[in-house]
C-alpha cells in the first residue's frame, strides 16, 4: 500500500501540481499520536477502575430542582488513531421534568455520543468523558454525579430509572430469544423481588400499554416475527417495565415508515403522560422535533449553538446554521426554484478550528467569525444562541425568519 | 496540541482560497494500507509470528551462505568425527540346563558417526555423517519452497475457478462446487501415502523429481478451500450496490470480474495464504518423514525427525535428541508463526472480526 | 429480427412500462401445493415524459425500488413490457443491452457500497465511458474531468479513494458516474435517504441543475414526501407491489384521493409546532407482499374498507385528466 500511495502521490502533481498532498498522516505523527492516546486512557481508566468508592464522591446538588438531568460543560472525546476527536466539547442543558427534550444535528454533531455519556456507556477505553458533570435526580431524593459514579451503582441507574430506545429495531433485541423472556428479564435485574410470574404480569401490562392487541402472542413471538413497528413498540414496552423517570430515544423513527413513524410519535407522547417522564429525543428530523419537543437543543460538532423552547427555535430561530437547516427542507411549498443548501459538508471534529465552526459553510460570515468562538448569548430565560452576529440582541432581519417556513 | 490546531487551520485556510465551495475536508486521515498495517503491529502475537518467520527465512537462506564463509560445508558433505564409543553387543545362547542365558559383550570402538554437538558441529552430525545444523537450513529451504510455490498454484486455481463459480452461478457453480465437494471429501494424507507410494515405485519418475509430483498433489488437494472462499466473497460482493452499478453502466463481464470483484477478495486470500502455508509445510514434514517427499541424501526436516523413527530402534530418541529435536522445534515455530501472521492479518484487515 | 423488440408506437413518452410484473419464487421445493410467489411488483403501468421527473412514493417493501431495477433489467421481468426509446428493454437480447446500459442510468441510495472501495474516483466515473467510446480517447481525460467539475468535485480528486469521501461527495460521484454517459435517463434509487439534511439540498440542487442543463428525465423513487413533491412533475404511490394512485403534482398534494395517499400525506410531520394536523394514523403494519391481502391491498389498514374491498382488486382508474386511482371508494366502471 506504501508503494501505492507514492504512486498515487506522484500522479496528483502530474494532473494539479501545487496541491497539497496532506492527506494521509505521516508515519511520524501517526505515531505521536498513538503515544499520546494510550497515555492519556491509561489515565483516565485507572480512575474509573478503582474499588470502593465512597458514595460522597459522587453525590451532588442540582442546580433546580425541577430537573432530571442537567448536562454540565460536558466534554467526551475519543481518542483515536487519526487524532482527539471532540464528540462532545462543552454541551450544557438541562432536561425538565415531565418534558421533552429534542437533541438535533447532523451525523457526527455529537448528538448520541451525548445521551451514551449519560448512560456511561461511551465506547471506553477510546472514549472518555474528559470534563464537564452530568447530574441525575434520582427517584430516592439523591442527586448523583454521572461523570464520577462507580460501574457497578450505575447499573441500577441505568435500564431501571433510564431507560434508552435505540434506532434500529432489528438489532437491539436478541433473535435467540423469545419477546417475553427478553421483557422479564429486565424486570427480574431491576425489580427487587420480583417473580418470575409478576415479570410476566408486568411484561404483559406493559405490551398492552404499547398498543400491541394481542400481548400474550407477542409475548411469545420471537424478534424475527415482528415487523419494524412491532419492534419498537416492543423496545418502548421493555423501556417502560420498570417506569423510568427518563426516556432517550435515539432516532427512534429513523428506520421506520412515515405511516408507521406517525403511530410511534403518538405512543411516546401518550406513554411519556402516563409515566410522568421525561423523554430526550435525539433526531435529525426537525418535523418530528417540530412535533414533539418541547424544549430543542441544536449541535453543530459537539458544541450546542442554539437552544430555546420549541416554539423560540422554529419561528424566531437566531443561529444562521438552525435557519439554513429549517430553509434546506423542501417542501412544495418552496418558492424559489433552487432550494436553499448550506454550502460545504458537516465537519469531522478532529483538530476544531478555534473560531466559529459553522464559519466555513456561513453565507453571513463576518471577520470576527474567524478569529474566536462566539459566547452563548442569551434572548430569553430560554432562548439562546453562539452566533457573533447575536450581538446586539437578534440583529436577524424579520425577513429571514419569515423566509423559513 | 496548540501546534496541530495551527497546522489544521491554515489547511482551512488554504483549502478556502483556494475552493471557493469548500467541499474542501481540512483534516488528515491514516491510508487503508497504513491502518492494516497498525493494527496488525497492534498484537503481539502476530509481531512474535512475524519475528518467528523471519528468523526462519534468515535461517534457511542465509544461514547455508554463512555456514560456507566460517566452515565450507556442504549439505551433503560427510564428516567422519573420530571418537571412541561404549558399545553393548548382547546374545542369546541355550545353556546346558535348557535355559536361555543372555550373554553382554562390553566394549569400546571407533566410530564416525553421530557425533555429539562440538565446536565444529554445534548439533553433531547424523547418522549418514552429515552435519545436522547444514542440513537443518538446507530442509527449511525446501520446505518453505515448496509452500510458498504450491500455496502460489492452489491460490491461482482457487480465485480462477472460483471466480467463474461465483460470477456465473447456476450451473457453471454447480459443476465447480461439485468438483470442490468431491476433492475436500478425499481423506488428504491417506491419498497422499497412497500417491506418492506408486509415485516412488514408478521407475521411469526418478528419485529427485518424486518433489514436483508431490507438489502437484498438494496443490490438487488445497486449491479447493481457495474456491470456496473466493465463490463466497465474490457471492457476497455481487449483492454489492457497486456492482449493481457496473451492471448498469454495462461493462464487461470480464472487467467486472477482474477489476471489482477480484481486488475485493485480496485481504481474504492473503489471510488464506499466510495459513494455508503452515498447513502445506506440515504435509511436506509427514510425508519426508514416512520416506515419501524429498528423497534420501537431500535434507528435509520430516524426514530428519524420521531419523528417530521408534520403529527402527529406541536409541536415536533416547540417546540422541540432537539429531531429531531441532527440526521439531523448527516445524512448530514456522506453523505457528503462519498462523500467528494469518490470524494478525485476519484481524487487521476486518477490525469487526475482533471485539 | 429488430422488429422483435423494436416498437414504434411511442411519441413523446421516453418510458412506458405496461403491465410490469415481477414474482420472486418462494422456495424451489413444494410437495403437492402450488409454488408461491412474492409478488414484488404486480401489475404495474405508468409512463414518463421526456425531460419530466416522476416521483415513486411507498413504504419500505411496496415494491418502488424493485420497479426501478426491473426497468434496468438489472432483474428479469416475470411479464409485461418496458418500452424505452420505442425497444422493449423487456425482450431485448443481452448483448444489445448492453450497448443500450450508458442510455439509461441509475443512482443508488448507499454512497458507501455504490462505489468500488478499490478503485480510483477518475476510474470509478470514467470506466465505462471508455467502455462505450462515449469520446474519443484523446477527449477522454479533460471530458472526465469537466463532467467532475458539473459534479462539484475537485479535479485533483481524480487519483483519490472513495474512502478518502463523505456520504455527500460520494454521492456526486456517483451521480457523475451516472452522468458521464450521457445518459437520457437517470433513476434515482432513494439517493438522499442516507444523507445529511444540510448534504441533501445540496445534492438536490445537483439533480436539478443538471436535468436543466442536459435535459435528463428522472425517475425519483423516495419514501420522503416533501423531496418527491419538490422534484416531480408526475407522482406514483405505490402499495404493495401496486399502484394505487398517479397524477400530476398538484392533483396528488392538493387532492389525495386513495385513502393510503391521504394517510402519508397527513403522516409527514410539520416543521412547524403550531400546526397540528389532522393526523389520520393507519392502524396495523404493512402485510407481508408473501401472503397479501385479498382484493384490495389496502384494506386491512384502510378506514373506509368495505366488504367488496375483501372480494374485488380495484382496478386503476382514471378520475382527472391524468388522475388515476384504485379505489373502490369511486366508482369502478
Amino acid at each position: 500500500m506504501g508503494l501505492l500511495d507514492k504512486w498515487k502521490n506522484i500522479k496528483e502533481t502530474e494532473v494539479e501540481p501545487g496541491i497539497d498532498h496532506t492527506m494521509y498522516l505521516t508515519l511520524k505523527e501517526e505515531r505521536r499520536i498513538s503515544r499520546e492516546n494510550s497515555r492519556i486512557i491509561k489515565q483516565f481508566e485507572r480512575e474509573k477502575n478503582r474499588k470502593n468508592v465512597p458514595e460522597e464522591e459522587y453525590l451532588t446538588q442540582m442546580r433546580d430542582p425541577n430537573n432530571v438531568v442537567e448536562f454540565d460543560n460536558l466534554h467526551t472525546y475519543f481518542f483515536t488513531d487519526v487524532g482527539t476527536v471532540k464528540s462532545v466539547n462543552g454541551v450544557t442543558f438541562d432536561i425538565p421534568q415531565g418534558k421533552v427534550v429534542g437533541v438535533v444535528g447532523e451525523s457526527g454533531c455529537g448528538k448520541s455520543v451525548t445521551s451514551l455519556s449519560l448512560m456511561q456507556l461511551v465506547q471506553a477505553p477510546q472514549g472518555q468523558i474528559v470534563a464537564g458533570s452530568i447530574r441525575y435526580q434520582s427517584r430516592d431524593g439523591k442527586c448523583y454525579e454521572i461523570t464520577k459514579m462507580p460501574k457497578d451503582r450505575m447499573l441500577k441507574v441505568r435500564g431501571k430509572e433510564i431507560a434508552m430506545i435505540f434506532q434500529e429495531p432489528m438489532t437491539s433485541l436478541n433473535p435467540v430469544f423469545k419477546i417475553g423472556e427478553q421483557m422479564d428479564e429486565v424486570v427480574l435485574l431491576h425489580e427487587e423481588g420480583a417473580t418470575p410470574k409478576a415479570a410476566r404480569e408486568r411484561s404483559l401490562e406493559m405490551l398492552n400499554l404499547v398498543g400491541i392487541a394481542d400481548p400474550q402472542k407477542v409475548y411469545n413471538n420471537y424478534p424475527h416475527e415482528l415487523s419494524g413497528g412491532m419492534r419498537q413498540r416492543v423496545m418502548i414496552a421493555m423501556a417502560l417495565s420498570c417506569t423510568p423517570r427518563l426516556i432517550i430515544a435515539d432516532e427512534p423513527t429513523t428506520a421506520l415508515d412515515v405511516t408507521i413513524q406517525a403511530q410511534i410519535l403518538e405512543l411516546l407522547r401518550d406513554v411519556k403522560n402516563k409515566i410522568n417522564g421525561s423523554i430526550m429525543l435525539i433526531t435529525h428530523d426537525l418535523g418530528v422535533i417540530a412535533e414533539m419537543a418541547d424544549y430543542v437543543v441544536v449541535m453543530y460538532a459537539g458544541r450546542i449553538i442554539e437552544k430555546g423552547t420549541v416554539r423560540e427555535i422554529f419561528h424566531n430561530p437566531k443561529h444562521p446554521y438552525t435557519i439554513g437547516l429549517m430553509r434546506s427542507k423542501p417542501s412544495g411549498k418552496t418558492k424559489d426554484n433552487r432550494l436553499y443548501s448550506i454550502k460545504g459538508q458537516v465537519p469531522n471534529p478532529i483538530n476544531m478550528p478555534n473560531h466559529c465552526y459553522f464559519y466555513n459553510r456561513c453565507d453571513r460570515a463576518i471577520g470576527i467569525c474567524a478569529e474566536e468562538y462566539p459566547e452563548m448569548i442569551q434572548f430569553t430565560d430560554t432562548h439562546s444562541a453562539a452566533c457573533h452576529l447575536c450581538r446586539n440582541g437578534g440583529f436577524m432581519d424579520t425577513n429571514s425568519t419569515k423566509e423559513q417556513r | 496540541m496548540i501546534e496541530k490546531e495551527k497546522a489544521a487551520q491554515q489547511t482551512t485556510n488554504s483549502s478556502n482560497q483556494e475552493v471557493k465551495d469548500g467541499y474542501e475536508q481540512h483534516f488528515k486521515v491514516i491510508s487503508p494500507g497504513r491502518m492494516v498495517a497498525k493494527r496488525f503491529f497492534r498484537s503481539k502475537l502476530s509481531i512474535a509470528g512475524l519475528y518467528m518467520i523471519v528468523f526462519v527465512f534468515l535461517f534457511s537462506f542465509v544461514g547455508p551462505l554463512i555456514v560456507d564463509a566460517t566452515w565450507g560445508y556442504e549439505e551433503l558433505e560427510v564428516f567422519k568425527v573420530e571418537r571412541i564409543a561404549d558399545m553393548v553387543s548382547t546374545a542369546d545362547f541355550k545353556g546346558p540346563d535348557g535355559k536361555t542365558y543372555t550373554y553382554y559383550d562390553k566394549s569400546q570402538t571407533l566410530v564416525y558417526f553421530k557425533a555429539p554437538p562440538s565446536a565444529e558441529h554445534w548439533l553433531g552430525t547424523d547418522t549418514s555423517g552429515f552435519d545436522i545444523l547444514t542440513r537443518l537450513m538446507y530442509g527449511g529451504r525446501i520446505s518453505l519452497t515448496i509452500s510458498f510455490i504450491v500455496i502460489f498454484l492452489e491460490t491461482i486455481i482457487g480465485v480462477i475457478l472460483g471466480g467463474l463459480a461465483g460470477y456465473f452461478g447456476k450451473w457453471v457453480d454447480q459443476l465447480i462446487m461439485r468438483i470442490v465437494d468431491i476433492f475436500a471429501c478425499l481423506p488428504g494424507l491417506p491419498v497422499l501415502l497412497v500417491l506418492s507410494a506408486t509415485i516412488s515405485s514408478i521407475e521411469s519418475i526418478p528419485a529427485e523429481h518424486r518433489i514436483y509430483y508431490m507438489m502437484a498433489f498438494l496443490t490438487l488437494m488445497g486449491w479447493t478451500g481457495v474456491a470456496r472462499i473466493v465463490r463466497g466473497q465474490i457471492l457476497m460482493l455481487r449483492e454489492q450496490e457497486y456492482m449493481l452499478a457496473a451492471e448498469t453502466t454495462g461493462i464487461s463481464p470480464m472487467h467486472k470480474i477482474f477489476r471489482h470483484l477480484v481486488p475485493n477478495t485480496m485481504p481474504q486470500l492473503i489471510v488464506s495464504a499466510t495459513l494455508g502455508l503452515g498447513g502445506v509445510i506440515l504435509y511436506e514434514s509427514t510425508l519426508s518423514y514416512l520416506g515419501l517427499g524429498v528423497p534420501f541424501p537431500r535434507a528435509a526436516w520430516g524426514s530428519m525427525i524420521a531419523l528417530a523413527d521408534p520403529s527402527k530402534g529406541q536409541e536415536i530418541l533416547a540417546n540422541y535428541p540432537n539429531m531429531w529435536v531441532p527440526a521439531g522445534v523448527l516445524i512448530v515455530v514456522t506453523v505457528l508463526g503462519f498462523s500467528f501472521i494469518g490470524d494478525g492479518l485476519r484481524d487487521a484487515f476486518d477490525p469487526r472480526m475482533k471485539r | 429480427m429488430e422488429n422483435a423488440y423494436v416498437n414504434n408506437n411511442y411519441n413523446d413518452d421516453i418510458l412506458i412500462v405496461r403491465n410490469l410484473k415481477k414474482y420472486y419464487p418462494l422456495s424451489k421445493i413444494s410437495i403437492g401445493k402450488k409454488r408461491s410467489y412474492v409478488k414484488a411488483v404486480d401489475d404495474v403501468s405508468f409512463s414518463i415524459k421526456r425531460g419530466t421527473t416522476m416521483g415513486l412514493v411507498g413504504e419500505s417493501g411496496c415494491g418502488k425500488t424493485t420497479v426501478g431495477r426491473t426497468i434496468l433489467r438489472l432483474h428479469d421481468v416475470t411479464d409485461g413490457q418496458v418500452i424505452f426509446d420505442g425497444m422493449d428493454l423487456a425482450k431485448i437480447p443481452p448483448r444489445k443491452l448492453r450497448k443500450l446500459r450508458p442510455q439509461m442510468q441509475m443512482i443508488f441510495q448507499d454512497p458507501y457500497s455504490s462505489l468500488s472501495p478499490r478503485l480510483p474516483i477518475g476510474e470509478i466515473i470514467g470506466e465505462a465511458v471508455k467502455e462505450h467510446n462515449i469520446v474519443p480517447k484523446s477527449e477522454y481525460r479533460s471530458y472526465i474531468l469537466k463532467v467532475m467539475h458539473d459534479c462539484g468535485l475537485q479535479p485533483h480528486y481524480y487519483y483519490r479513494y472513495p474512502h478518502e469521501f463523505s456520504g455527500g461527495q460520494r454521492q456526486r460521484i456517483s451521480i457523475a458516474r451516472a452522468v458521464a454517459l450521457k445518459p437520457k435517463f437517470i433513476i434515482c434509487d432513494e439517493p438522499l435517504s442516507a444523507l445529511d439534511v444540510s448534504i441533501q439540498a445540496q445534492i438536490i440542487n445537483l439533480m436539478k441543475d443538471l436535468q436543466e442543463q442536459y435535459g435528463y428525465t428522472y425517475l425519483f423513487i423516495s419514501h420522503d414526501l416533501s423531496v418527491v413533491e419538490y422534484l416531480s412533475d408526475t407522482i406514483g404511490v405505490m402499495y404493495l407491489g401496486s399502484m394505487v394512485e398517479m397524477g400530476e403534482k398538484k392533483q396528488i398534494f392538493d387532492n389525495p384521493m386513495h385513502p393510503y395517499t391521504k394517510a402519508l400525506l397527513s403522516a409527514v410531520p410539520v416543521s412547524d409546532p403550531d400546526v397540528k394536523m389532522n393526523r389520520i394514523i393507519l392502524k396495523g403494519d404493512i402485510p407481508s407482499p408473501v401472503n397479501p391481502p385479498s382484493g384490495c391491498k389496502f384494506r386491512t389498514r384502510c378506514p373506509y374498507a368495505t366488504k367488496v374491498c375483501a372480494e374485488v382488486a380495484p382496478k386503476l382508474k382514471e378520475y382527472e385528466s391524468g388522475h388515476k386511482v384504485a379505489c373502490h371508494l369511486y366508482s369502478q366502471d
